[in-house]
Order: C-alpha cells, then sequence, then structure tokens
C-alpha cells in the first residue's frame, strides 16, 4: 500500500522539525534534468485581518503520507518530470518558518512548474492536514478559505 | 453487533475530547448510521452532520458505505488553508 520507501523517484514525509528546502532540492537533482522548480509555504503573521502570534499542524499520519505519495505519484504520470519531493511540517510552527516544500525535477522547466503547482493545489484538496491559528485573543481552525465546499471524494481524478 | 475505531480530527477531536473512540453498531450499519449515534453522544457535532467527509481504512469513502467490523473510521474537517 504505502511504496514511498522504495520508489526511487518520489520521497515524501511529515514531520515535526524544521523543513529544509535543501534537503528536498538534492533529491530531486540529477544530471539529465536541467530544472528544478520549488514551492516553500511559510507561516505568516496575519489572516483575514487578524495578527496570527503562531501556528499549530495536526495531521491523521499514516493517511497524510499516503496521500503525499499519491500525489507524487500522479505528478510522474501526468508529467515529463524526474523526480518528485514533498515534506510536510506538523506541530508548533513559529511565524516565517516553512509548513511545506515542494520540489521537482525535469528536463525543462515548463513540465517541473505545472507539476509543483498541481501539487500544491492537489495537498490542499486531499492530504489530511489541519492548521489552527492563534491570535492574541483565541484561537481558529482554518478549513477551505477558498469558499468550495470540501469534497475531496468527488475531486479525486 | 460491528465495532469501529473512530479517530476525530482537529476541531471534532476537540468536540470528543478523545483521539479515538471505539463505538458498537448493529451489522450492515452504514457510515449514516454511526455518525447518527455519534451526535446523539456528542449534539455539538450536529451542524456538521451533512457535510463531515470520512475516511474508512485511509480512504475517503460517501456516507453510504456500509462499515465492516474492526474497520478505523476517520473523522476529516476541510484541510487546512491557503491560496
Amino acid at each position: 500500500m504505502n511504496q514511498k520507501n522504495n520508489h526511487p523517484r518520489i520521497n515524501v514525509g511529515i514531520t515535526d522539525k524544521k523543513l529544509s528546502a535543501d534537503y528536498s532540492i538534492k533529491f530531486v537533482t540529477n544530471n539529465s534534468s536541467g530544472a528544478i522548480s520549488t514551492f516553500l509555504g511559510n507561516t505568516r503573521d496575519n489572516n483575514l485581518g487578524r495578527t496570527v502570534k503562531f501556528l499549530e499542524y495536526e495531521a491523521y499520519e499514516t493517511m497524510a503520507d499516503m496521500k503525499l505519495y499519491e500525489i507524487a505519484n500522479d505528478m510522474l504520470s501526468k508529467w515529463q518530470i524526474s523526480k518528485v519531493s514533498i515534506q510536510h511540517r506538523i506541530g508548533h510552527v513559529s511565524l516565517g518558518e516553512t509548513s511545506l516544500v515542494v520540489a521537482v525535477s525535469s528536463k525543462h522547466r515548463k513540465e517541473a512548474f505545472s507539476a509543483c503547482e498541481y501539487a500544491i493545489n492537489r495537498i490542499k484538496e486531499i492530504v489530511p492536514i489541519w492548521k489552527k491559528e492563534y491570535y492574541d485573543d483565541g484561537e481558529i481552525w482554518i478549513g477551505s478559505q477558498t469558499g468550495v465546499e470540501f469534497s475531496p471524494i468527488k475531486k479525486d481524478i | 453487533m460491528i465495532s469501529v475505531h473512530v479517530k476525530p480530527f482537529a476541531r471534532y477531536r476537540e468536540i470528543i475530547s478523545k483521539n479515538m473512540i471505539i463505538m458498537e453498531l448493529p451489522k450492515s450499519s452504514s457510515v449514516s448510521d454511526l455518525l447518527a449515534d455519534l451526535i446523539l453522544k456528542f449534539p455539538e457535532l450536529k451542524p456538521y452532520e451533512g457535510i463531515m467527509v470520512v475516511a474508512i481504512n485511509y480512504e475517503y469513502q460517501e456516507h453510504n458505505y456500509v462499515l465492516r467490523d474492526d474497520d478505523e473510521v476517520a473523522l476529516i474537517p476541510p484541510v487546512s488553508g491557503g491560496k
């Protein structure tokens, strides 16, 4: 079911440690790829007009891991890309720190850009990870901010 | 009877105040039946009844899914946002 440890072109993971973009870039780097696209999702100090102090991420870890792997596998079948690394942080994350790293390598840049954007959108749709924002005067679980009804089953491709 | 392991996350975990609860149900019960029982025990879940997403043994399933003994049922709120 979870083949993430034996697929040479996929590296996904969930950790409560600080993320390193270098780690993901190193994984996807290879001599036949001329392009590497990376995305870092960082925590920011404001949302919907409120000042954020810090964030907490919670995951359904086994399933989140499986869904990250599934997304990486989809990317390999949809685009001519070489390797994919996706790392998500959980637990307490301070402002300005990275909670998500995506790195994709390909022969030419267009494929890496497209696959990278797909990964980020898909992560928000189907990977069971939640964040809670803490303010001076309270805390809120952040759900879909797009106003779109959350329906991962219907969105499965 | 069958018994299923219910794992609530994020907001749902706070309402239920536990990481996991075991629920007993008659054979051939669906996810809808389970949610109805959960709402009786935890009325604060009521507003989420129609929108609650569930995963059975790590795969998303519809509310008409028929549960089996020992299934792991995760109660999944909307996943973390960001644009």
